[in-house]
């Protein structure tokens, strides 16, 4: 996927080697601070699992990096894009960056291919009939390309998940955020949707995933990001982090999860 | 308990399959459950039925049994020396039925009035059957093209060689229609516009949505409609002051945007979270997201509401009378006051005219509300 990847190609964006860059990030809703001193870099091509407990801030720090959530201080560069409050830029990073929310959020009204054209050629104003094949090219990389012309309603969970990451891969992402892709799934269905993220993490695809599949994030996380109360608790390398925790709140959380 | 309940069954022989016992099926079972299941239900059950033997058949004889067919004028409808009793005079209404659907437009223009029907019709029907082919080049026919035509059609354009025809000639059912039409075709696409500003993020744009909305909503029509008649001429040039059908339609307008901005802010509250992020973190802009993703979502779960409200406004339309407009109502109540025609039942004629009418629009337009409304719970698909 990496040779299709290249909207930009001679973008000096391209070369530079960090996708994401989050510095001393805090945010609060209200008066609740929801993310505290986030300190976190990731490499192009780096894969960062992102693990903790509920209303650890993991969804809301993922939301940050593609402005779903605005942040009150520190800094955070997506992909060279140095994210303010300026509505230009942040259109800038949306581009760059997919998403794969929990509940899949496909358009009802829309068919799969609809679904998974809408954006390019509206966004990227790719004409149909180019847009309509590389929504199938995707289908068919997430194994689905039969399904093209029904709508999402007819679907089972895995294939609509399934459908949510073809759809933000049509848009040609540098970087993919996931907030949990399979914890509203069946367990028998749960597979099918990791399959596909271990597939595109096979091709250099930038990825952060909040997830507590631990299977996974062994076999395809670069780091493992483990956050606790807003803030970043421990990273390190998934078998090291495993094997061997270093902070308390770590070892209780894993104990918790693997038990 | 008397011997020990073995732990483990195993069935020996199939259950054997038998009807349903006599008090479950057949008419009385049907009678029972649905119209005498409780006693206070079957109190109801009878009270209807009194009250439907007591109304219906003097209701049927006046409208059908008793009805006077054929006639040339008052004579017929009288009570005969016999002493007759005389029910509905509908030769009257044969009579008058193009005072009724044209008013006082000129006879030989009256053509335009039908095409004008048969255009509407036929946008109504393209928009109203969801099966129908290219549905969007739909909504722009009616929403767009069609307001503009009959605007040409109706009132003329000289140039083209259509005769200028005065609204004030303008009555009946064209009245009726057109007050209705242009209601609905304004006030949707206004009542988006003050759904979404209510919802705005902007405090000056929520702020006077709110406000025009609340207002609107507080005062009765028939006050929109006085306000729009009496006020617009003092806020236009005296040159371009509108007329009085003009100022009736900017009234009803205003009046249903109002409501209609309240239905499709309903819409949108029913329309996910989730939907809103999807289409934002996939680049889309404000405008594209409502316009691809939002809007089409919320006018859909909202047409059967839409529906329902222009059921509302048809009947309400009938108020424009007060202002002067003739319309369906007031050209049955002119005719009534005809001479020609006076008879102790020509009132009780036209007016029984005028509900047959209303009810049958209204009625179908519900039915139709109701068929959608099961056709979309059925769940989403196309
Ligand atoms: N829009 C909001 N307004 C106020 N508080 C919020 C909002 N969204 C999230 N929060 C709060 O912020 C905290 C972090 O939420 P977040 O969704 O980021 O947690 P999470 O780590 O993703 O949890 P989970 O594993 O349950 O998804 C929670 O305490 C939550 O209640
Ligand atoms: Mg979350």
């Amino acid at each position: 996927m990496a040779e299709t990847n290249g909207t930009g190609q001679g973008d000096p964006r391209d070369l530079a080697p960090i996708a994401v860059e989050i510095r001393r990030l805090d945010k609060w809703f209200g008066d609740f601070q929801v993310l505290a001193d986030i300190d976190l870099t990731v490499k192009r091509g780096e894969r960062i699992v992102i693990c903790g407990p509920s209303g650890s801030g993991k969804s809301t720090l993922l939301r940050c990096i593609n402005a779903l959530e605005p942040f009150q201080a520190g800094e955070l560069i997506v992909d060279g894009i140095k994210l303010t409050h300026d509505l230009k830029r942040i259109d800038e990073v949306r581009r760059e960056v997919g998403m794969v929310f929990q509940q899949f959020n496909l358009f009802p009204h829309l068919t799969v291919l609809e679904n998974c054209t809408l954006a390019p050629m509206h966004v990227r104003k790719v004409p149909k009939a180019q847009a309509e094949e590389a929504a199938r090219l995707y289908l068919k990389r997430v194994r689905i390309p039969e399904q093209a012309d029904k709508y999402p309603a007819q679907l089972s969970g895995g294939q609509q998940q399934r459908v949510a990451i073809a759809r933000a891969l049509c848009m040609n992402p540098k970087i993919m955020l996931f907030d949990e892709p399979t914890s509203a799934l069946d367990p028998e269905m749960v597979k099918e949707v990791l399959d596909a993220m271990i597939e595109l993490a096979q091709t250099g695809m930038t990825m952060l995933v909040v997830s507590h599949e631990m299977g996974f994030a062994r076999q395809v996380a670069n780091r493992v990001v483990f956050m606790d109360f807003g803030q970043i608790v421990e990273i390190n390398e998934p078998n090291e982090f495993f094997a061997h925790p270093r902070h308390e709140r770590t070892k209780l959380f894993l104990s918790q999860i693997l038990k | 308990m008397g011997a020990a309940t073995p732990i483990a069954y195993v069935r020996s022989r199939p259950a054997e399959r038998r009807r349903p016992p006599v008090s479950a099926r057949g008419p009385f079972a049907w009678l029972r459950q649905n119209l005498f299941s409780t006693p206070f239900n079957a109190v109801l059950t009878i009270v209807a039925m009194m009250a439907l033997a007591w109304l219906v058949p003097p209701v049927i004889r006046f409208l059908l049994i008793d009805a006077v067919w054929v006639g040339a004028d008052r004579e017929a409808c009288l009570a005969g020396p016999d002493g007759r009793e005389v029910g509905a005079c509908w030769p009257f209404v044969r009579e008058r039925i193009f005072y009724f659907i044209y008013g006082s437009y000129p006879l030989g223009e009256r053509w335009r009035v039908d095409l004008f029907f048969a255009l509407f019709a036929f946008g109504a029907g393209w928009l109203l059957w969801l099966e129908a082919p290219r549905r969007t080049l739909g909504a722009a026919y009616f929403f767009v093209v069609l307001p503009i035509a009959s605007f040409i059609l109706l009132s003329g354009w000289p140039a083209v060689g259509l005769a200028r025809v005065d609204t004030a000639l303008w009555g009946g059912l064209l009245v009726t229609v057109v007050v209705a039409a242009v209601g609905i075709v304004l006030s949707l696409p206004l009542g988006i516009v003050l759904a979404l500003g209510r919802r705005s993020k902007m405090p000056i744009v929520k702020f006077f949505s709110v406000a025009f909305i609340e207002f609107v909503r507080g005062v009765p029509l028939i006050t929109v409609l006085f306000m729009a008649s009496v006020m617009l001429p003092l806020f236009v040039p005296p040159a371009w002051s509108p007329d009085k059908l003009m100022r009736a339609l900017v009234g009803v307008t205003v009046f249903s945007a109002a409501y209609m901005a309240e239905v499709v802010r309903a819409g949108l509250a029913a329309i996910p979270r989730g939907q809103f992020e999807a289409a934002q973190a996939l680049g889309l802009s404000y405008g594209r997201m409502m316009r691809l993703i939002v809007l089409p979502q919320a006018l859909r779960i909202t047409i059967p509401n839409i529906v329902n409200s222009t059921v509302a406004l048809f009947k309400d339309t009938t108020l424009v009378f007060f202002v002067g407009i003739f319309d369906f109502l007031r050209t049955i109540e002119v005719a009534r006051a005809d001479p020609k025609w006076a008879t102790p039942v020509t009132s009780a004629t036209g007016y029984a005219f005028a509900a047959l009418f209303y009810f049958v629009c209204c009625w179908s337009m519900s039915l139709y509300a109701r068929r959608l409304e099961r056709r979309l719970s059925a769940g989403q698909g196309r």
